[in-house]
């Protein structure tokens, strides 16, 4: 190589040094792939994705938690009073906006995934400053949309994806 | 360094032997004839210590593993048997969780030590930074055994924690994901942190022996923080210093025993001896005691990817120790300045520590957001700023002459042998 020039054309050399090594780098990454994917959910995992819950015998004002996906889901059965309250702060000044007719599929009951949004820990019903939930670990306090209304949670509880089977069963996922 | 002393072969069977596979040389200059300063003080024993803790929780983790069960239905079960069952496993398992506590005290110790001395100083960044390597993967080892009795703080602590990391934007969910191996924290989880615990510790030996690799090549600082002359300066390794570290190793052991043998639950939490309950928080999540001042700074900032940055910041911001504070007198001895800082530093840290274990409001918020900024301020602002307008005092002229120096020297500059071969801070 002592009299390359600058033009000089490719030799067959540098041909085979650039398909040696973009061969050995996708030998590499698909030999590397299995091993990072292995880390991901396995098929066990993924396939306890969608649960039912009967939630017929929940009176007014109460609630039922459910596991789905490791997590707990909060189903509850508002009163008319929560419902209006719920509706009335719509107006205010929120720090993650979301009108509460958005947050249910109907007003009576309002199912959200049970983790506070700042770091995973469990909310506690019926505390806070707000009449909904309270998480203890970081104090974030949620109202009775689920909405965040005070503390480090950046926005609110999470709504998962559920839909009515019948007046008594909810699916969720 | 002194290089008067030469290593060399006994009887017929060394001789043979140093010319194949030079061990004895290499034990010899590094462990028995190493010449070391002869003003180290019992600061400088931890090093020893730490490295007897490491063994220590190597080995207890090893015979835990034998009768240790990774699998969410029987993890705390088989703790309970250990306890209860296993031929000493009590003995064995007090040891192992207490040693991890033992371990961050004298790392504590370590790393303030090298913070007061200035040991991160030229030339012996790397030995700093790979000091700070260790002290990560010494968190991170430390956090994934934690989880692995499987109670509700091991639970409720590993959740917390995994869920820092999808703070991170766009790529945060999916990542936490491929942490977890599922949605929330579960069986697949407590496997690979049982695999990775296993693992990190072989990891941490690896970088300790850069750690003493690098040591050896530049010497040990001192505490009067003047690099080493002549042989004058220095005493070998052995009998000195081995003595005056097991000396000081059988303290630090007495103290260790004290906690396994009278008081083996006081550094853990009561709640950690209740199984794991994933629909049920615990009223307070508090991490390991050695964690409490970087969990102190994360609940200090009301925006969540900001408390994670600064988190992870307080670690990331030792990296660039050596190049923040730019003093070439290394010392705190001579740096009457930088001393007061010191102390109030370690102060904010203790603070910290203190903090991060109570609730995040009222006056313990406002103390925890006043300790988070000096503590980042000690490094990104004290440290340059003293950097360049400290007045050092006079120092000696070197390790065994007391006389004070009072020439002022130039940076660098050619200075006649026998004398500093460094500024006493030039400008």
């Amino acid at each position: 190589m002592t009299d390359t020039t600058e033009n000089q054309e490719p030799s067959r050399r540098d041909f085979l040094y650039i398909t040696t090594a973009v061969f050995g780098a996708t030998g590499a990454a698909s030999v590397a792939w299995p091993l990072i994917d292995q880390l991901n959910p396995s098929a066990s995992v993924s396939a306890l994705s969608s649960i039912e819950a009967d939630i017929s015998s929940i009176p007014e004002g109460g609630s039922l938690k459910v596991a789905w996906r490791g997590k707990p889901i909060f189903i509850r059965r508002r009163t008319k009073e929560e419902i209006e309250i719920a509706e009335k702060e719509d107006s205010l000044d929120l720090p993650h906006p979301e009108k509460d007719l958005d947050r249910v599929k109907n007003k009576e009951w309002l199912v959200v995934v049970g983790v506070c949004t700042h770091l995973g820990c469990i909310p506690i019903a019926d505390s806070g400053d707000f009449g909904g939930w309270f998480c203890p670990c970081h104090g974030s306090h949620y109202d009775i949309s689920g909405r965040i209304r005070k503390g480090p949670a950046p926005t609110n509880l999470e709504v998962p994806p559920y839909e009515f089977v019948n007046e008594n069963i909810i699916k969720i996922g | 360094m002194n290089h008067d002393y030469q290593y060399t072969p006994k009887n017929g069977f060394s001789k043979w032997l140093d010319k194949r596979l030079p061990l004895m040389r290499f034990a010899d200059e590094n462990l028995l004839s190493f010449p070391t300063p002869k003003n180290l003080n019992y600061f400088y024993t931890f090093g020893f210590i730490l490295t007897m803790c490491l063994v220590t929780q190597i080995i207890t983790g090893i015979v835990l593993a034998m009768h240790y069960v990774p699998n969410t239905t029987l993890a705390f079960d088989s703790i309970e048997h250990i306890m209860r069952d296993v031929n000493y496993g009590w003995l064995i398992r007090y040891t192992h969780s207490n040693g991890a506590s033992m371990f961050f005290l004298a790392v504590f110790i370590h790393m303030f030590r090298g913070l007061y001395y200035g040991s991160y100083k030229e030339p012996r960044e790397i030995i700093w930074i790979l000091g700070v390597v260790i002290f990560l993967l010494m968190i991170i080892t430390g956090f994934m055994g934690y989880v692995l009795p499987w109670g509700q703080m091991s639970f409720w602590g590993a959740t917390v924690i995994t869920n820092l990391v999808a703070t991170i934007p766009i790529i945060g969910e999916p990542v936490l994901t491929l942490l977890l191996g599922g949605y929330s924290v579960d069986n697949p989880t407590l496997n690979r942190f049982f695999s990775l615990h296993y693992l990190l510790p072989f990891v941490i030996f690896g970088v300790v022996i850069l750690h003493i690799w690098a040591l050896h090549v530049t010497g040990n600082n001192n505490p009067t923080g003047i690099e080493v002359k002549d042989s004058k300066d220095t005493i070998s390794f052995h009998p000195y210093y081995t003595v005056k570290d097991l000396f000081a190793y059988i303290v630090f052991l007495l103290m260790f025993c004290y906690f396994i043998f009278y008081n083996p639950n006081i550094l853990g939490h009561p709640d950690n001896y209740i199984e794991a309950d994933p629909m049920l928080t615990p009223a307070h999540i508090v991490p390991e005691w050695y964690l409490l001042p970087f969990y102190a700074i994360l609940r200090a900032v009301p925006d969540k990817l900001m408390g994670v940055l600064l988190m992870f910041g307080s670690i990331v911001v030792l990296f660039f120790l050596p190049w923040l504070d730019t003093m070439k007198v290394k010392s705190a001895r001579y740096r009457p300045l930088y001393k007061i800082f010191f102390i109030l530093f370690v102060i904010s840290c203790l603070l910290l520590g203190y903090l991060g274990a109570k609730a995040p409001e009222g006056i313990y918020l406002f103390l925890s957001r006043v300790s988070t900024i000096y503590y980042f301020a000690f490094f990104l602002v004290i440290m340059p700023v003293l950097s360049r307008i400290e007045k050092p005092l006079p120092m000696p002229i070197g390790i065994s002459n007391p006389a004070l120096n009072n020439t002022v020297y130039d940076s660098g500059g050619g200075v006649a042998s026998g004398t500093p071969s460094y500024a006493m801070d030039s400008k």
